[in-house]
């Protein structure tokens, strides 16, 4: 079947399985492989990426579902060769370790601040809830959060 | 946060809390793990796996799968038997210690849930894992044997032809003479119980691998998900029966590995000799429910421990016997895991009496293997929870029982009673820092108050004090527990003509930072910026030597390596500026990135041009090989010793059971620091997943052996919401086993934090007389502990 969206402001039209994951549809598909699977279940949100602005795990929709929808990966955060305001901090906090939660882990922070631009600690930690990391304890990626949402203007674009 | 005292050393760079390079290409969705390898031709596999723990296969049938769209070839265990050799346990720890054959794909019977047994190949994942669901398999169930001591009775024997369910028994037994007078002298005696459960690695990334075969040269390069792609090229060598020339594996970004990755897998072995059979590239990608099963496990021990001690709590004699669970097989290290705890059941402290016993049993579950810490965190759990144990029976305080028996700052490098010779520590300097930071008396008032007003929530503080042996180490050390590998670790730097430098080594990270804190090793002496040092390593073809990343072996032995190798390249570059310069070599200063003769400064040599005339090679000291680089390969002298104090606080909801991380202060000490911000980070990540097993974690199977917890669904790995930001402050204690002064720190947080989460739940429930709540304390268990204790009391 056909599938049409717009994939990091590139508009797209594909022909897939009709029980095709969005997750594979970006990975297999349009080759964006920047968007990890991490579980079977929809746990660990790895694969979180933003649809039409929502943080939606990708693993949890059909690509027919995002038909005609405006898809934003972790390769559509950065503006060239510079960094996402949310992708900086979680490097200058050291907010990632193995890097395999990280690109969910980003989409779901930005996600995060868009609804709640100046968190507590406990809004962003419960904000987080549905995207695991085995790495970091958690207390970098927490830190940097917060760090982005005092940091100006594009953290929460 | 508190600051970190690590003082930064003469180059300047170590000690800096410098940003990770590796994080650009993870932060942007540039890196490439296995599963985003993309290769034209690529065939997928899916596998076939027992649903029953322990079952004779009557039949196979593979007919219906290989009738299915896109798939190309279906293989059950028999159709393969004579592709491959079993795959390799490299720990034979005792002489007479029994091992089953252990084939890629099971033959005959299968032993655990999950066990593999028939594989598909297909042209796309779909089709691939729609066709292994299509095998159908006639099982001959038999009866699951899954409690370890119903194991160790026989009743029913997994492997009939070993005779026995028991793989070995292994003492450390130095004088048990001093052992049974001690406890017969006893003034206390402690005895108690602990059941370590077994715990799902879960790194993030599942497992993969993908064998690209060029069938014209014979070649193969194998892109693995592993920790240890030098091992692994050995082993499918061994295995698969292919020359090891022809094999080439590398291990590309790795998300995370915690010991899981650490093993050679039937999926890689498989990989590899179905892309030979079918002369096309094979892929291979775990599912998360698939691994829960088919992916090692952690722990998994009863342990009995017993303290003797004199009247003012001094402890005189421990004695230790453990049953460990190596599930269905021996994977590569399963019965080397007790023993790397073995040597630390008498802790940080003086103890003059110990003996040690493990026997191994199989059951029908998962194999066993290293995850984090291996053996060490089982360890440091059972002396410390039975020296909380020893305080209470004594009638002290757990701070002031650690310090009465503690091993004193001037016994250094102190003989232990297990045969060890700790390098260095400051086990009293750790936990007076820990105290202070945690405000431990202010806590103390805090509890009593709750204790006091009848508080339906209580404040539990738990206080744990470990050490741990990592950097695997001498070779000759290691010969003698009989683990078949050694312990030393390659390295090689090249300054290149124009003055740039790349370091080879032979560790593998998967999140550990190495190309970062190595470059920072050899830019230190060498006095350049990190950022003109380039770090290459997991990949066979460009790092041919090495022994990959585990057991926090890497800074203390590959560091060193770089470290050593560096200083062999500058001996180098020292000749050729002499030469040039016509000076004595010892008339020459290094600083900076260069060398220049002293007293006349303006003569001077800089690196990258003593790069450049080591490449033109016109004029080299007499006999002098051209080029500017060295290569080293280091066994060191001893472990290393890294140790710590960490201090837990909790709330208890007495009325519901629920326990709530509330503090957590850590003070670790692992010797010198090259990189603060990344020896932060693997403390917080270690603490999480030791506090998992305190209160969340338990692969948990039922009595017929099925895993209740396959999914992370049941799986409870934490998130952010569960636990709160850390407390850290670290001493440094250098170690004097190699130059740099460092020890490792991959697992030392993860080795501290169960019993000192486990320890707080326990002082929460000391008023209503809890004397022990068995891992994970999940809410259930504590109400039930606390209803228990109470009726008891009536």
């Amino acid at each position: 079947m056909e599938v049409s969206m717009t994939v990091n402001g590139s508009p797209r039209t594909d022909s897939v399985e009709p029980r095709l994951l969005l997750v594979h549809y970006l990975r297999e598909v349009a080759g964006l492989t920047g968007t990890n699977i991490g579980c079977d279940t929809s746990s660990c949100g790895a694969c979180t990426v933003l649809v039409d602005g929502e943080s939606v795990k990708s693993c949890t929709m059909l690509a027919l579902q995002a038909d005609g929808a405006e898809i934003t990966t972790i390769e559509g955060l950065a503006d060239g060769d510079e960094l996402h305001p949310m992708q900086e901090a979680f490097r200058e906090h050291h907010g990632l370790q193995c890097g395999y939660c990280t690109p969910g882990m980003v989409m779901a922070a930005v996600s995060l601040l868009k609804e709640i631009p100046d968190p507590t600690e406990a809004q962003v930690r419960e904000g987080l809830e549905g995207n695991l990391c085995r790495c970091t304890g958690y207390h970098n990626i927490v830190q940097a959060i917060l760090a982005a949402a005092k940091a100006p203007a594009r953290a929460a674009s | 946060m508190t600051a970190v005292e690590a003082a930064p050393r003469a180059g300047g760079v170590l000690g800096t809390r410098l940003r990770r390079r590796e994080d650009p290409a993870l932060l942007t969705g540039e890196a490439r793990f296995v599963a985003d390898l993309q290769v034209p031709g690529t065939l997928h596999a899916a596998f076939a796996r027992s649903s029953v723990a322990h079952a004779r296969i009557a039949a196979v049938d593979l007919s219906v799968a290989r009738s299915m769209p896109g798939v190309v070839a279906a293989y059950s265990g028999a159709d393969l038997s004579d592709e491959w050799s079993p795959l390799p346990c490299a720990w034979p720890v005792t002489a007479d210690m029994k091992s089953p054959v252990h084939l890629p794909l099971a033959v005959g019977k299968v032993n655990y849930v999950g066990d593999a047994l028939a594989v598909v190949v297909a042209t796309s994942e779909y089709a691939a894992r729609d066709a292994a669901d299509a095998v159908v398999v006639d099982y001959e169930p038999l009866p699951a044997v899954v409690d370890l001591e119903d194991a160790l009775s026989d009743r029913v024997v997994i492997h009939e032809d070993l005779g026995t369910n028991s793989s070995y028994t292994w003492e450390l037994n130095p004088d048990q003479g001093a052992v049974d007078s001690a406890f017969a002298a006893a003034a206390h005696v402690v005895s108690a119980r602990y059941v370590q459960q077994r715990l799902i690695p879960a790194a993030m990334e599942p497992r993969g691998v993908l064998v690209v075969p060029q069938p014209f040269g014979g070649d193969y390069t194998i892109y693995s998900a592993t920790q240890i792609p030098h091992i692994l090229k050995v082993m499918l060598a061994l295995t698969a029966g292919v020359e090891e020339t022809r094999l080439r594996v590398v291990a590309p970004s790795v998300g995370g590995g915690f010991g899981s990755k650490l093993n050679v897998y039937a999926e890689e072995v498989a990989a590899l000799v179905l892309a030979r059979k079918l002369r096309a590239p094979v892929r291979w990608v775990e599912e998360r429910s698939e691994g829960a099963q088919s992916t090692i496990q952690g722990r998994g021990q009863v342990q009995h421990i017993e303290l003797a001690a004199a009247a003012d709590g001094r402890v005189t004699a421990v004695r230790v016997r453990l049953i460990a669970d190596m599930g269905a097989y021996l994977q590569l290290v399963t019965p080397g895991v007790p023993l790397l705890g073995a040597f630390l059941y008498s802790g940080v402290y003086d103890v003059p009496a110990y003996s040690f016993s493990c026997t191994a049993v199989f059951t029908n579950k998962t194999p066993t293997d290293a995850y984090r810490g291996a053996g060490r965190p089982e360890a440091t759990y059972a002396i410390e929870r039975a020296m909380d144990a020893l305080a209470a029976e004594v009638g002290v305080e757990p701070v002031e029982i650690r310090r009465r028996n503690f091993i004193p700052p001037e016994a250094f490098p102190y003989s232990s009673v297990a045969g060890l010779v700790y390098d260095s520590g400051n086990f009293v300097g750790a936990l007076d820092k820990a105290v202070g930071l945690a405000g431990y008396e202010q806590l103390r008032a805090d509890q009593a108050r709750r204790r006091e007003a009848g508080d339906r929530v209580q404040l539990g503080i738990g206080v744990s004090s470990y050490f741990e042996m990592c950097g695997l180490a001498p070779s000759r050390v290691l010969a003698s527990l009989n683990y078949s590998a050694g312990g030393w670790e390659a390295a090689t730097v090249r300054v290149l003509p124009t003055g740039k430098v790349q370091v080879v080594t032979g560790t593998a990270p998967h999140g550990q930072g190495h190309e970062t804190s190595w470059a920072m090793i050899a830019a230190d002496r060498l006095g350049i910026s990190p950022e003109d040092v380039d770090v290459l390593h997991s990949d066979t073809a460009i790092a041919p030597y090495g022994m990959d990343t585990y057991g926090s072996r890497s800074l203390a032995v590959g560091g060193t390596a770089v470290h050593l190798a560096t200083e062999r390249v500058l001996d180098k570059a020292r000749s050729i500026a002499a030469h040039q310069l016509e000076v004595a070599e010892e008339d020459l200063d290094y600083a900076a990135g260069a060398f220049s003769v002293r007293g006349t400064p303006e003569k001077a040599m800089p690196l990258a041009g003593i790069a450049f005339e080591a490449f033109t090679a016109h004029n080299l000291p007499e006999g002098m090989e051209p080029n500017l680089e060295a290569s080293t390969h280091w066994d060191p002298p001893n472990f290393t010793f890294p140790f710590g104090t960490h201090i837990a606080v909790v709330e208890v909801d007495t009325e519901t059971g629920a326990v709530r991380l509330v503090r957590y202060i850590a003070v670790d000490d692992c010797g010198n620091q090259v990189n603060p911000l990344i020896v932060e980070g693997q403390i917080h990540g270690g603490i999480v997943q030791g506090a998992a097993q305190a209160l969340w974690e338990d692969a948990a199977y039922d009595a017929d052996g099925n895993l209740l917890s396959a999914s992370l669904m049941d799986y409870l790995v934490p998130s952010a919401a569960e636990v709160p930001s850390f407390e850290t402050g670290s001493t440094v204690t250098p170690s004097p086993t190699n130059p740099l002064g460092v020890k490792g720190v991959g697992e030392a947080g993860t080795i501290g934090s169960a019993p000192a989460v486990l320890n707080a739940v326990v002082d929460a429930l000391s008023p209503f007389g809890v004397p022990d709540i068995t891992m994970p304390a999940t809410p259930e268990r504590v109400w039930r502990a606390i209803r228990e204790a109470q009726e008891a009391r009536k």
